[in-house]
């Protein structure tokens, strides 16, 4: 990725659709429908949703039952408390894991996700093949991502749409007790937090 | 009702999902991002959005990839509302082309 994508021009080898979005762009500035600085503001701040924000949210409320409270019963003010900008959500929900219960979250219609927290969905959310298979086979899934889930325990798929977006609250590890926040939430990864998988057992190396 | 082809939730035939993520391109990047600060701006909103996918003809939905899409459908809305001209679009190519000398 180049320093000043956004800027260049378009190249030859690029598909009809990747040409013209750069001539949309330059008409959009022109006409003054958006801003040279609207665009580069809208990249900056997809870069700076991460995961991670996610993970910080999580190992919170894992360590702390008051603020996990809260992040189930209003998410979007428990982001605001500690400074992560949810406010372009419509309406989010936060769906705990229990050693009964495992959630999982797609869009079979398109790909939304709660991107003012985790930033753009990877590539295997938007397939054709989740899409397909997370609301008919979500144990095959689940296996393929390394997760073996007994007959016994529950899993609820969830179905994004443009108002409504999930983010999964996966189970603390077992043998982390004591653990500071910063190290718990290095056990959280994006694909826990979109249920494909339970959160790491230990720290990755 | 016959599915839309975006409707796509349960059918059968699926495979393996590929784990792997691609590093987004410089266009890409700028879909996205144009396609958020149309959004931020009021121009149009998500649903609109998928509505322009939903009804684009079907063989393309399922040939183009996941920004082209996105592309094609913000041209949609964006025509649809008046903001731009598929006539405008193709002149500002066409200009870009004998500048940079590419076909």
């Amino acid at each position: 990725m180049s320093d000043d994508h956004g800027h260049d021009h378009p190249k030859h080898e690029l598909s009809y659709y990747a040409k013209r979005i750069y001539a949309m762009r330059d008409l959009l500035i022109e006409k003054g429908v958006i801003s040279e600085k609207d665009i580069q503001c809208q990249i900056e701040y997809q870069e700076a949703r991460t995961p991670a924000n996610g993970a910080r949210l999580v190992a919170k409320a894992w360590v702390d039952p008051a603020f996990k409270a809260r992040f189930i019963a209003d998410p979007k003010a428990a982001c605001q408390e500690i400074g992560i900008d949810a406010t372009a959500i419509n309406e989010f929900v936060v769906l705990e894991n229990t050693p009964q219960v495992r959630h999982m979250v797609v869009c079979t219609l398109c790909s939304c996700y709660p991107r003012p927290i985790l930033g753009r969905p990877p590539d295997w959310y938007k397939s054709f093949n989740y899409r397909q298979r997370s609301v008919s086979d979500p144990r095959g899934v689940m296996r393929e991502f390394g997760l073996e889930l007994p007959d016994e325990v529950e899993v609820r798929v969830h179905d994004s749409t443009a108002d409504i977006r999930y983010i999964v609250m996966p189970m603390r590890p077992a043998g982390t007790e004591g653990w500071s926040e910063d190290d718990l939430a290095k056990l959280v990864t994006r694909d826990s937090m979109i249920g494909v998988m339970d959160a790491l057992p230990s720290l990755p190396e | 009702m016959a599915r839309g082809h975006h409707d796509i939730g349960g059918l059968p035939g699926a495979g393996a999902i590929e784990a792997a993520d691609h590093p987004l391109s410089d266009w890409e990047i700028l879909a996205d991002a144009i396609n958020q600060a149309l959004g931020a701006r009021g121009v149009k909103r998500t649903d609109e959005m998928r509505r322009a996918r939903e009804e684009m003809d079907s063989a393309a939905y399922r040939d183009m990839n996941y920004y082209e899409r996105w592309v094609a459908s913000m041209e949609a809305i964006l025509i649809e509302k008046n903001i731009l001209t598929k006539d405008e679009i193709d002149q500002k190519l066409a200009e870009f082309e004998s500048k940079w000398g590419e076909p």
